[in-house]
């Protein structure tokens, strides 16, 4: 079994050129390719989150810190990207939950969804930006 | 039809579905917070610390934190098993999320029980 896999040569076709030219994703695809981005992003982002939360917690300078530190346009776009990720990452979650509970799962159907959740993702994050600023 | 006879090790369903339970339990947590944040404008520390200090607002937050720490950890294990193929670099890195994780973790339940 193993030896058969081995002995079988598929074309390898991931090299830098085919992945940004070649390469067309359907855009369920992006939808999949995105949630693995964002959490990815979303852990990295944990980090930065929990220093906030520390410092603002901690004493009411900290607290008065985070408060002008949270004001400064890099950190609100900063802020922005991590909220696009978390939306971006519930919706693709909740689509993936319902596909696994074969809801959607025609082709026209997943299209449709994956616009949803691009769209929913992309709306709540202005929601959130507009009440951020 | 495969049949197949599940012993020994586990085949992921386990972290299958702990992915799943977190998920959900994330996303609720998530909108309780929203709603239960306070909403009064400017806010003040007094009222952003005592938020933090209700009981369950830490016992939900501590929730939460553990669910989120299980969901990372598998998502990020997922990553690095699709594209880190050596096996030295990739335990290695597996090592290095599982402790970033449990740093995460201990530091949540530090800010939370001041």
């Amino acid at each position: 079994m193993a030896q058969a896999a081995a002995k079988k040569k598929r074309p390898k076709y991931l090299n830098l050129r085919a992945l940004l030219f070649e390469i067309r994703l359907p855009l369920p695809g992006w939808v999949s390719i995105l949630h693995r981005v964002s959490g990815a992003l979303l852990f990295a982002a944990t980090l930065w989150l929990l220093f906030m939360l520390d410092r603002s917690l901690a004493s009411e300078q900290g607290f008065a810190q985070i408060q002008h530190y949270a004001a400064l346009p890099l950190v609100k776009v900063s802020l922005l990207v991590i909220v696009w990720a978390f939306c971006h990452h519930l919706c693709a979650g909740t689509r993936f939950l319902l596909l696994d509970l074969h809801w959607g799962i025609e082709k026209a159907a997943s299209w449709r969804s994956s616009v949803a959740v691009l769209a929913v993702s992309l709306a709540l994050t202005a929601f959130f930006g507009w009440k951020l600023w | 039809m495969v049949k197949r006879i599940v012993v020994g090790a586990h085949y992921g369903l386990r972290d299958w579905l702990a992915q799943r339970i977190s998920g959900v339990l994330i996303a609720v947590y998530v909108f309780a917070i929203l709603v239960a944040l306070p909403g009064g404008r400017p806010l003040t520390y007094a009222a952003w610390r005592g938020f933090f200090e209700q009981g369950w607002v830490r016992v939900s937050t501590l929730v939460f934190a553990a669910s989120l720490a299980w969901h990372m950890w598998v998502g990020i294990r997922d990553i690095l098993m699709d594209y880190v193929q050596p096996v030295g670099l990739r335990l290695a890195l597996h090592t290095v999320v599982l402790l970033t994780i449990l740093a995460y973790l201990a530091w949540a339940i530090h800010i939370l029980w001041r």
